[in-house]
Parts: C-alpha cells; sequence; structure tokens
C-alpha cells in the first residue's frame, strides 16, 4: 500500500515554478498565472498536457506533461516474439502506420541478415510515401483549422481518405494496416492498387493547388505563423530535432539521401529545406515534401519489376499459407517461426529510417532466442515535443496552437 | 571511418575505452563510465568526427550480477553521415551516471525516460522526473524483476 503525501506539491508544479514566482490569490492581475492545457483540448493533438505559466498573456514558461496515452509497447515487445510485434507497431504513429510496418521489420531483417527481393523494396518504398502523403495531409489539414481554416482539413481529409482506400485494397485494413512481414510482406501489390494510386496521383496536383491557393496569400495565415515557435539551427541539432522541424532550419539531413535504405538511392527526389525555421517554414516543408513524395510514387511505379517478394530464407521468413496446408517442410518452420520465433544471432542493432515525422528508430539487443531482449523505439514525435518550451517561451496564448500543430505530435508515438 | 573513431579515441583516452564491438556495420564503443562525458565532448567537437545529433539515448536490464544496467547513446555526426553507438555499464548498487545533457540539450527527455523505466539516476541532471509513469509511482517497469502483467494497487487512485 502507497501513503501518498498530500501536502507536497505535484513535482511538475516544482519544475514549473522558479525562486522569484510567488503565486497569491488576491490579485491575479498582479501574479504570473498557471494554466491548464489539456489533455483532453483539440488543439494539442491527442492527449498531450501542457502547463503554462503565464504573464498576462505571454507564456514565461511551458512544461509538457506525457504519458497519458503510455501503454508499455516496449515491455511488450520484450515479451512477444519478433512477428508479433508488428501490429503494435501500427498503433505508435497510428498518421503513419505504414511506415512503422517497414523501419520496424527493417530493424529486425538487419539484425537477422536478410535482404527482400527488389520488387518487395519497390513495394515498401511506395508505402512509406504514401504514409508520409497521408500524414503530412493530416498536418496540413489540423496546422491549418489550428489557426482558424477550416476549410483545408476538410479537403486534405478528402484526399487522405483516397490513400486510405488504396490501404484497404492492398491489406485489408484502413488504419491498421500491419502489412509488412519479416523478409516480405503480407501480399503482393496489384493493378488494381497500380491504377487507384495513378488515379490519386493525378487528381493530388490539382488539390495540393487549391489549398495553395487558399493558404499561401492568406493574411490571417501568414499572419499567425510568420516568425512563430523559432528555434534556431543550433537548438535544433543539439536538441536532436530530426524530419521537417530540422529541415525547416536550413540543415538538408534526410536518411533517405543520406544513409539510403531500400532503393531510395535509385530514385530521384529533393530534400526540401528551408532556413526561417518557424512555423510556416515548417509547413512550406510539408507541404512541398508532400509533393515530392507523389513524385517519387510515380517513379516507383515505372521502376517496379515483376518478382518474388519474400526472401528464400525457409527458416526465418513465414512459408506461403498454401505450402503451408500441402508440404510437410514448410509446415515444420510454420510452427516453428510461429512458436519459437526466429533464431537471430546475438547482438545489437539500431535502424532509423525517416519516417513522416523524424526519424523513426528501432533499436534491439538480442539474446539469441525468439523474443528481443530489448526493444526500444527512437520515436521522433516524444523528441520534437521536448523542443515545445524552446519554442513557446515569449509567445501568445494563441501562438501555441499553431507551434504544437507544426510539430505534428503524435501521441501514441511519443507515450508509446 | 569506424577505424578512425576508434584511432581517435584510442589516441585520446587510452584509459576510458574498454571495449569496441561491430555488428552488422553498427560501431559500438564501451566507455568507463565517469568519462562518458569527457568522451562525448571530444566526439562532438572533434572536427573530423563531429557527432552533434544525440539520436537515441536508452538503458538496458541485462539482469547479471555486475554491471546489471546498460546505459547506450547512439549517436550521429550530420556532417559525416555516421552512425556511433557509446555504451557504459552500470551496476545496480551505484546506478548513477553523469548526464550529458551539458554536451547535447536533447539529452534531457531521454535520461528523464531511463530514469523513470530503469531507476538509472543522472547525476547533475536539471529536472529528473519520471516522464511517463505517476509521479507517485515507486516502481521502474523495463526491469527484468518488473512483472509483465504490473503490480497490483501499485498505482493509487486519484486524488479527490
Amino acid at each position: 500500500m502507497i501513503v501518498t503525501d498530500h501536502s507536497k506539491k505535484p513535482q511538475i508544479l516544482q519544475a514549473l515554478e522558479d525562486a522569484d514566482t510567488s503565486i497569491t490569490i488576491d490579485d491575479p492581475l498582479e501574479n504570473t498565472m498557471i494554466l491548464n492545457m489539456g489533455p483532453q483540448h483539440p488543439a494539442t493533438h491527442g492527449v498531450l498536457r501542457v502547463l503554462l505559466k503565464l504573464d498576462g498573456e505571454r507564456v514565461v514558461n511551458c512544461v509538457p506533461e506525457l504519458g497519458y496515452l503510455h501503454r508499455g509497447y516496449e515491455k511488450i515487445g520484450e515479451n512477444c516474439t519478433y512477428h508479433e510485434f508488428i501490429p503494435h507497431t501500427d498503433r505508435l504513429d497510428y498518421l503513419s502506420p505504414l511506415s512503422n510496418n517497414v523501419g520496424y521489420v527493417l530493424a529486425v531483417e538487419k539484425l537477422i541478415g536478410v535482404e527482400v527481393p527488389r520488387r518487395a523494396q519497390f513495394i515498401r518504398v511506395m508505402i512509406c510515401e504514401m504514409a508520409r502523403i497521408a500524414s503530412h495531409l493530416v498536418a496540413i489539414g489540423s496546422m491549418a483549422m489550428d489557426v482558424g481554416a477550416l476549410t483545408v482539413l476538410l479537403w486534405t481529409f478528402r484526399e487522405r481518405e483516397k490513400l486510405m482506400d488504396i490501404y484497404d485494397v492492398l491489406c485489408g485494413a484502413r488504419f491498421t494496416t500491419s502489412y509488412t512481414r519479416i523478409g516480405g510482406l503480407m501480399q503482393d501489390w496489384t493493378d488494381t492498387c497500380t491504377t487507384m494510386l495513378r488515379k490519386f496521383l493525378d487528381e493530388f496536383e490539382n488539390d495540393m493547388q487549391d489549398v495553395q491557393d487558399l493558404l499561401f496569400t492568406n493574411r490571417i495565415f501568414i499572419d499567425r505563423c510568420e516568425g512563430v515557435g523559432y528555434l534556431s539551427q543550433e537548438q535544433c541539432i543539439a536538441m536532436g530535432m530530426t524530419g521537417p522541424i530540422l529541415r525547416a532550419s536550413g540543415v538538408p539531413r534526410d536518411l533517405r539521401r543520406d544513409n539510403p535504405y531500400l532503393v531510395y538511392d535509385e530514385l530521384d527526389f529533393d530534400v526540401i529545406t528551408a532556413i526561417e525555421s518557424d512555423a510556416l517554414a515548417r509547413f512550406y516543408v510539408r507541404f512541398s515534401e508532400a509533393k515530392e513524395s507523389a513524385k517519387i510514387l510515380r517513379q516507383a511505379l515505372e521502376k517496379m519489376p515483376h518478382g518474388p517478394i519474400h526472401a528464400q530464407e525457409a527458416k526465418k521468413v513465414l512459408p506461403h499459407k498454401e505450402r503451408i496446408y500441402t508440404k510437410m517442410e514448410e509446415l515444420i518452420h510454420d510452427f516453428m517461426l510461429i512458436n519459437l520465433g526466429i533464431d537471430p544471432p546475438v547482438g545489437e542493432v539500431y535502424q532509423g529510417i525517416e519516417s513522416s515525422k523524424g526519424e523513426f528508430g528501432i533499436y534491439l539487443v538480442s539474446d539469441g532466442t525468439g523474443q528481443p531482449w530489448r526493444l526500444k523505439i527512437r520515436s521522433p514525435s516524444m523528441v520534437n515535443l521536448s523542443a515545445l518550451p524552446a519554442m513557446c517561451r515569449g509567445a501568445m496564448v494563441s501562438d501555441i496552437v499553431a507551434i504544437i500543430g507544426s510539430i505534428d505530435p503524435v501521441m501514441g508515438e511519443a507515450d508509446k | 571511418m569506424n577505424d578512425l573513431i576508434i584511432q581517435k579515441l584510442t589516441e585520446r583516452f587510452p584509459d576510458s575505452i574498454e571495449a569496441t564491438n561491430e555488428f552488422r556495420g553498427d560501431l559500438t564503443i564501451q566507455v568507463s563510465k565517469n568519462d562518458i562525458v569527457k568522451v562525448g565532448e571530444f566526439l562532438k567537437n572533434d572536427p573530423d568526427l563531429a557527432f552533434d545529433l544525440l539520436v537515441d539515448l536508452l538503458g538496458v536490464d541485462m539482469y547479471r550480477p555486475e554491471g546489471r544496467f546498460e546505459v547506450v547513446y547512439n549517436l550521429y555526426s550530420i556532417k559525416y553521415k555516421k552512425y556511433v553507438r557509446l555504451k557504459v555499464l552500470v551496476d545496480e548498487e551505484d546506478c548513477v551516471v553523469p548526464t550529458v545533457t551539458g554536451v547535447w540539450s536533447g539529452a534531457n527527455w531521454h535520461e528523464r525516460e531511463t530514469f523513470d523505466m530503469f531507476g538509472i539516476r543522472f547525476a547533475g541532471h536539471p529536472d529528473l522526473r519520471r516522464m511517463y509513469m505517476p509521479e507517485e509511482y515507486q516502481y521502474f517497469p523495463l526491469r527484468k524483476d518488473f512483472p509483465l502483467m504490473g503490480i497490483p494497487d501499485s498505482i493509487p487512485l486519484p486524488r479527490k
């Protein structure tokens, strides 16, 4: 039984206060005020709680509080086989589940030393880019909504819906996809998907143009975002920012180009950067990146070869279902893989991919058994959120929603 | 690049480097616990290495009598596009590691998370609070001796 000391002030309030603060209730105008924003707030993109210390309407300090969606995925990961963890990765960054699937299996494949065939690599590139477009569409729409432009949200969600329909045809689920397998994919890319994706790409240009017409010369939108949430390039690097936030500060770091995985080195795309490092620059970077992803998708559709989608590693890759029912060898392998898991070597690997939010990484420690000894998720949202206090200091209360929108956190990933 | 890192570090800190290991192209350098800040500063500031981005910092519970915990630092050099991994071993009796927030300020939340999950304290950390679990919580969930089902009654009901 734990006895809680009610007289003690919660630590989070102590972190907010410094020595020269005094809170008296007699005259609220004379004192700094403490305001609790979230965890249930439409502009915090999930269950993010932010404690603000306000001087009038200016933010003196702010302390984000995480953990309202903590489900202990790293503990769960230690207690299931490598295959069993794939559905859990959907629930991390739930706006781009497909790229989480890819990031996780790439880490496991690096550990066990398997490379998937070229067709599977192209399909993985395409699903990553589709996930990036879907996630950036939500980021663009919800950031515009946070500063008052509701129309854009409806348009971007309409576009995202078309991508969801492709997911549905591809893997039978719109949201919790679990599409990748270790050493392969759940099922092959079909011609229907190609047709749907081409149709989406043709319409996508026009729809992005509509968004551009509505926002890029919109005085209210620009006034709300320009110069808001500034973080210098040195600070961005020191605080470990990745993804659009780092690129919006002028650092052209993109793992797809710098440390190429899959077949990104064969595809032609630009790394979008900006130098202003404010909320507006992050918005522009995301907007242009979505268009670059469309470019990658077109190339990948052209270049995708025919062939197998599973690596020929009978003891590591799940066999095809039809063969399990008809062949003895495959039945044995399936039984061993499902019940005991893969036999990885002892060692530790880290694999990071450029997810839509930044660097999504998986660090695996293997002790040679079928379950990982330690599985660490490097979630970009959590690291990016750690810069929120630095971005918020000196801003107005109404700027906070724009800043959180420009960080684009997904709490499923930040809280793990 | 991996050879250069090992060579530079062993020249500069012959006593601090305990072991090096390469697996699947990932270089891991085991550093003695008290020198981690020195080694980190050198890796960050040396112009030929420039590991300026702390990608990740995490704890591992190896569940062994000597050096039970590992604290792992994943570093990245934006200039040379290269990863390196530092590792320190921590004993259960003396669960304190010097903080690297002075070298990479982004280590702040990572160290809080490691403290929250493993109970490893970081000496000199500016704000060492729990990250995910409630403030009153008394256990460290990612330790191997913490049961998967949790401990009944360990999370108190909300205050009235």
